[in-house]
């Protein structure tokens, strides 16, 4: 009967082998798929009751957890409320983590990161409790304080970026919501608080600053310029330009008027720097014009457009058309025509030309810590996202936006003893509403050390250029004095 | 017939038993206080008694071994000793975790049921001297196996927990009588086969290679099939049913060597799944559950399975540590999910571990059979490693997703009264039988003296069974 005892003890050994494999499975191979399950209780009690790593700005905790006596064990604070939201986001029992930090950083917040594998099997080892990472941000606590309180009750948003490293120094979206309520262990006050964010008509919980996305009116003709001298339409500031009320458009009837009905200049011509100082549509039109849609969008695409960036936060992609015929095209040169910004890409377009030309790719971590304050991740060194224009023409650009702040539409953007470059706009987004009012900059001209993008929703006069120098030039006067200790 | 003896080294191997069962008792106590530790910060006031208690328990094992069954084999006791008490250790982290303190525990329960069954396979040890003599009761334990299957059908003691009516109550006491019918029939059909091996062996057709038995002997198996059936049908219990009639092939292949009735069996077993398939949505639930746990309908139906698979996955390789993880999410955690609950908390390496202890315990048993010198002890002795592998893996199978999930029983570790005294005795037997079979042998082969080292070759013993 040995023989067969000795072939059954094989099926045994088979019987053996399949729980092993199957144990492996399901704690090795699928381990990860298993915890990310959506209704996987412990890996949401998990999370919870982990001390999950603060979100610091400044020194100071913009988001922690700090332990309380139920069954979570940590419950996730916001203690500057309403400043830091939408950068935040919010981390609930009730809901999860759907936006900003708290859902793009979740697994270095958590500690479930791969980067900090080592730290758990030591954690492991030393019977240390495991917990989250600690991220740093780059933002200027006093920046985004002047921009929350500039913007103050205007819907719209302010970022402001170091145009050498990319660094975001500020990040304001207005309005905003407080995320303690959210993150609150009371889950009917949790619950409540989501049905009032998540059915808010005026969308609090959006990140204006990079979800935001918006026509960039006359902000847009900085790039237009950028593509006319990159191409050599014009030589430099003081070529001469059509300056007409109204730009002829081929295909169609309708022309394209100045927003005053007026001329640019004598004899309908004028220089390239005048035409950007009074905002000219007809000059930029007929640049427009002379470009072509490809080429202005190439331009575009130089300083970010079309790209999918993450700060670790999902940057919505800014775009300009493709396949635009010539009135088209006109139309995009002005920043009307279904082209769409984000206000950091605005940022951007100014930074890269503060930084001669080199747009460096926008972040908002700056280091991450381990519990202990171990370095995990150092200040990351700047990457450039693309050389958008050449020195020559982003000093040229330069020169043309000093003189836009100087005597043009953006006058109350001076700074005493600074030399402050800046474009304002005026965005048709919908009829019979006001336009949206922009005003992108950068300071000190000659040695930037901030760029700032502002856009004030509605917050413009129909058929003026007033709306983007009145209301925003002033907001981002205020975030650039903070930066630069004025 | 020819049977293939290797003379086996006549040393007692108590001492490494020994020393394998102080291991075996630090790893438990270990544990146990990990537990208390990770739980409340503190060691477990009454850590002394236990402990002592504990060691007490299982030195007897020793000690009566050393005493009545000196040559048995030294590592049975040790590897139950570690199930037993990891299982222990389990509920009692479960008790914790549900606030059920001191005698309302389960863990109390489980203590108590542990001294039990340790005095069980103790005694099995002294009144059964010689495994043989349960040859003697072949038809007495068919009898008493085939009551004790059926049992839970019988009006008024029967009972239905969690669907299947596989338990009787006498007074306060809930039993599953199936625990021990396994044991019963696993006798019986070592008494019966090793009867019957000639006929049912050597009689038959050949088709296509292979011999097929008569029709007339296709009666046993017939029989078995169709108990297993009602088990199916009526107490709804696929697991026990599946385990029954597994074992019963099982040992009937050992028996007449013949692949023919492992080819019938499997036959008779599709046609009683599909039967059940088609005719009770029970079973095709399991099914579903089984093939997709996670689906939002299936979740709500029970998450069981889907809650056993994420402790698990929760615990990773190296686990949550005893008493850090949530087992108590899940439904059953201090029985048939035993397994995953001692997987979430001690992890893969954990999982490994007892998986492989189970199958050093199954494979032990094999040797047992390998070594044992009269058919009845092969028999027996494989039957009872063959029913714990098939148990573990029908359980272990169903919590990890190998089969649909069946309601059984983990061996040793399982919260539970039954199923604890009938695997102490099953391992009692395996102890007899082993000493049987190492013991040196009575009878002098010619040339080979007992107390000479085993010669490098295989002595051939030529017996008539």
């Amino acid at each position: 009967m040995n023989t067969p005892i000795r072939r059954l003890s094989v099926v045994i050994a088979a019987l053996f082998t399949a729980l092993l494999v199957a144990a492996t499975m399901v704690q090795f191979t699928q381990a990860k798929t298993l915890n990310a399950m959506a209704s996987n209780k412990r890996t949401l009690l998990d999370s919870y009751s982990r001390e999950r790593g603060a979100i610091i700005v400044g020194g100071q905790a913009v988001a922690k957890s700090v332990p309380v006596q139920d069954q979570y064990r940590f419950l996730r604070t916001y203690p500057q409320d309403e400043l830091y939201a939408q950068m935040t986001g919010f981390y609930s029992y009730a809901v999860g983590a759907p936006y900003g930090l708290e859902h793009a950083s979740d697994d270095l917040l958590s500690g479930d990161a791969d980067t900090l594998f080592v730290r758990r099997v030591t954690d492991l080892i030393t019977g240390r409790k495991t917990s989250g990472a600690t991220i740093e941000l780059t933002i200027d606590p006093k920046a985004q304080a002047a921009a929350d309180k500039a913007l103050g009750d205007n819907k719209g948003a302010v970022v402001a970026l170091d145009p050498k490293t990319g660094a975001i120094l500020a990040m304001v979206s207005h309005p905003s919501y407080d995320p303690n309520p959210l993150s609150s262990h009371d889950l009917t006050k949790a619950s409540k608080a989501w049905q009032t964010l998540s059915n808010d008509k005026d969308k609090a919980y959006l990140n204006r600053t990079i979800n935001g996305v918006y026509p960039p009116g006359s902000t847009f003709k900085v790039i237009t310029a950028a593509a006319a001298l990159e191409n050599g339409v014009v030589s430099d500031e003081n070529s001469s330009v059509p300056g007409p009320a109204e730009l002829d458009l081929p295909l169609t009837s309708t022309p394209l008027p100045n927003e005053d009905g007026r001329a640019c200049g004598p004899n309908d011509k004028t220089t390239l720097i005048h035409a950007l100082e009074i905002s000219c549509n007809t000059t930029f039109g007929s640049l427009g014009l002379e470009l072509g849609g490809e080429k202005i969008r190439a331009q575009a695409a130089k300083f970010g457009f079309g790209d999918a960036l993450q700060i670790p936060m999902r940057v919505s992609v800014s775009s300009v058309p493709a396949d635009l015929n010539a009135p088209q095209a006109a139309q995009a040169a002005i920043g009307q025509y279904d082209v769409r910004t984000t206000p950091l890409q605005m940022a951007m377009v100014a930074a890269g030309i503060a930084n001669q030309g080199r747009v460096m790719t926008p972040y908002l971590i700056d280091s991450v810590r381990s519990a202990n304050l171990d370095i995990i991740e150092s200040t990351p060194d700047p990457v450039e996202l693309s050389q958008a224009t050449s020195e020559q023409t982003a000093s040229t650009l330069t020169k043309m936006m000093v003189s836009v702040v100087d005597h043009g539409s953006g006058a109350r953007a001076q700074i005493d003893g600074v030399e402050v470059a800046g474009k304002t706009g005026t965005a048709q987004h919908e009829r019979g509403k006001p336009p949206h009012a922009w005003f992108i900059s950068f300071a000190p001209a000659t040695d930037a050390k901030i760029a700032v993008a502002v856009v004030v929703e509605d917050g413009g006069v129909t058929g003026s250029e007033i709306g983007g120098g009145r209301v925003a030039a002033p907001i981002a006067r205020q975030v650039m004095e903070a930066v630069l200790g004025r | 017939m020819t049977t293939t003896v290797e003379p086996l080294t006549p040393r007692t191997r108590r001492g490494a038993e020994l020393l394998l069962l102080i291991l075996a008792i630090g790893i438990v106590l270990l544990a146990w206080v990990t537990t208390d530790l990770n739980r409340n910060g503190t060691v477990p006031a009454n850590i002394i008694p236990i402990a002592g208690g504990f060691t007490a328990l299982v030195l007897a094992v020793h000690l009566v071994l050393r005493w009545k069954a000196a040559y048995a084999d030294p590592v049975l006791l040790p590897i139950t000793t570690v199930l037993n008490g990891l299982g222990l250790v389990m509920i009692h982290r479960l008790d914790l975790a549900r606030g059920k303190l001191g005698t309302d525990g389960d863990a109390y329960r489980q203590i108590i049921w542990t001294t039990l069954a340790v005095a069980l396979a103790v005694a099995v040890l002294f009144v059964l001297r010689d495994h043989r003599l349960l040859r003697r009761y072949t038809y007495v334990t068919m009898a008493v196996g085939f009551v004790l299957l059926l049992l839970p059908l019988v009006p008024g003691i029967g009972r239905t927990i969690n669907g299947s009516q596989i338990w009787i109550s006498i007074g306060p006491l809930n039993f599953q009588p199936g625990e021990f019918a396994k044991i019963a029939l696993a006798i019986f059909f070592a008494g019966y086969l090793v009867q019957t091996r000639d006929v049912l062996s050597l009689a038959g057709k050949k088709v296509l290679g292979f011999t097929f038995p008569r029709g007339r002997d296709l009666g046993p198996i017939l029989v078995a099939w169709v108990l297993a059936l009602l088990v199916l049908v009526f107490q709804k219990d696929l697991g026990s049913a599946l385990l029954f009639f597994g074992l019963f092939v099982a040992m009937l292949y050992v028996a007449t060597e013949r692949v023919s009735w492992i080819a019938i069996g499997l036959m008779l077993f599709a046609a009683a799944v599909a039967f059940a398939l088609s005719a009770f949505t029970h079973f095709q639930k399991r099914v579903d559950l089984w093939l997709d746990p996670f689906s939002s309908d299936n979740l709500e139906r029970s998450n069981q399975l889907a809650n056993g698979l994420w402790g698990m996955a929760s615990g990773g390789l190296t686990g949550t540590g005893l008493g850090a993880g949530r087992p108590y999410l899940t439904s059953f955690a201090e029985s048939d999910f035993i397994f995953p609950s001692l997987g979430e908390e001690l992890g893969l390496f954990g999982s490994v571990a007892i998986i492989v202890l189970y199958l050093i315990f199954c494979e032990r048993g094999i040797r047992t059979a390998l070594g044992v010198r009269d058919g009845f002890g092969k028999l027996l002795a494989i039957g009872l490693a063959f029913s714990v592998a098939f148990q573990l893996f029908i359980v272990i199978g169903g919590v990890t997703r190998v089969i649909p999930l069946t309601g059984l029983t983990t061996p040793f570790m399982s919260l539970g009264g039954s199923s604890l005294l009938a695997n102490w005795v099953i391992m009692a037997l395996l102890l007899r039988i082993s000493d049987q079979a190492r013991r040196p042998m009575p009878e002098i082969p010619v040339g080979v003296a007992a107390d000479e080292p085993a010669p490098a070759e295989v002595t051939q013993v030529v017996r008539l069974t």
